[in-house]
């Protein structure tokens, strides 16, 4: 298990890389519009099965929503 | 003149509507959509924010499909660092370059924080970004943000969701005659006739969100804000009349009966 920090909440995950995180937290790693950071820089989604998650990284998983 | 011989030009892009819509804040998702095809809006803008880790539902960017163009926001952010971060992750998330800055001072009134807008618009420019910075009506602050290479600015009418028009008509109609870039009246409008104003005075364009969607019939309300903004822009391109001091008969004044 690696603990890293989620969307800025300790988490505890047995994912090693992005994409199974989304999908260990229900999140299609398919799904359109998502995008997701690693400690600050963002990383392509074509990179999401392959960049490893370790250890105290901060990953933010975030979406549009309506805003003004 | 038809409206469509007049589009709003935002970096090289024609928009065919001067109304730029938020879509927050709406009874409900449905109303939203009645007001954006009512508004006639082209350009909205939509906020990024963590997804919820519970699951992922349908996206709201589904339902505006093909037919405008998004401007993702980084509303709330209060750093340059998560400002620009937003920003990217907007960019990877929606696949637009177009970002509308803001960069927050201040929670209690949202103004805008101007040491830390200009740097960070000129970083997210130098990163390929179409920046539309949320601004102070200033028009020195204008003039560096157009500086820095962005494609619009975006002046404040007054505080955020405030409702209270145009604080300081002189100071837009100041901004509007010198900057190089369009000026979008953001934040502030209440009412049909705010919007009308700003165009009177200039602006290319508006932002409005919660005056709309707070209104008590919102569908109704977009309907009007779009023909204020028409009928604002078709003034200023007629030209508008000077204003005297004292009356100015308007019809002939020879031949009066009893003269």
């Amino acid at each position: 298990m690696t603990q890293l920090r989620v969307n800025g909440e300790a988490a505890e995950i047995a994912a090693t890389t992005i994409a199974e995180l989304l999908s260990e937290r229900g999140i299609d790693p398919g799904a359109r519009f998502l995008a997701v950071a690693v400690n600050g820089a963002v990383i392509r989604r074509a990179e999401w099965t392959a960049s490893p998650l370790t250890a105290g990284d901060d990953v933010e998983i975030v979406r549009p929503l309506q805003g003004g | 003149m038809s409206k469509h011989n007049d589009p709003l030009m935002i970096a090289g892009t024609a928009l065919h509507s001067r109304l730029i819509l938020g879509t927050a804040q709406y009874p409900n998702q449905q109303v939203m959509l009645d007001s954006l095809e009512a508004s006639g809006s082209e350009l909205v803008t939509m906020s990024i924010r963590r997804i919820s880790l519970e699951g992922y539902s349908q996206s709201l960017v589904d339902l505006l499909g093909d037919r405008v163009r998004l401007l993702p926001n980084t509303s709330g952010c209060v750093t340059a660092k998560d400002a620009i971060l937003t920003a990217e992750l907007a960019r990877e998330a929606l696949d637009t370059n177009w970002v509308k800055l803001e960069l927050i001072g201040d929670r209690e009134t949202l103004y805008p924080d101007v040491e830390q807008l200009v740097p960070a618009a000129d970083e997210l420019v130098r990163k390929g970004f179409v920046v539309l910075p949320y601004c102070n009506d200033d028009p020195v602050t204008c003039q560096k943000l157009a500086d820095v290479g962005c494609a619009a600015v975006m002046p404040l009418g007054s505080l955020i969701g405030s409702g209270r028009g145009l604080g300081n008509p002189a100071a837009i109609e100041l901004i509007c005659s010198r900057s190089p870039v369009p000026v979008v009246l953001d934040a502030g409008i209440g009412t049909a006739s705010d919007a009308a104003l700003a165009m009177e005075l200039g602006c290319d364009a508006v932002m409005i969100n919660t005056a709309i969607a707070k209104s008590h019939d919102p569908i109704r309300m977009a309907a009007a804000m779009k023909s204020a903004v028409e009928g604002g822009r078709l003034a200023r391109l007629a030209g508008r009349i000077p204003k005297r001091t004292f009356a100015e008969p308007s019809s002939p004044q020879l031949g009066l009966v009893g003269t």
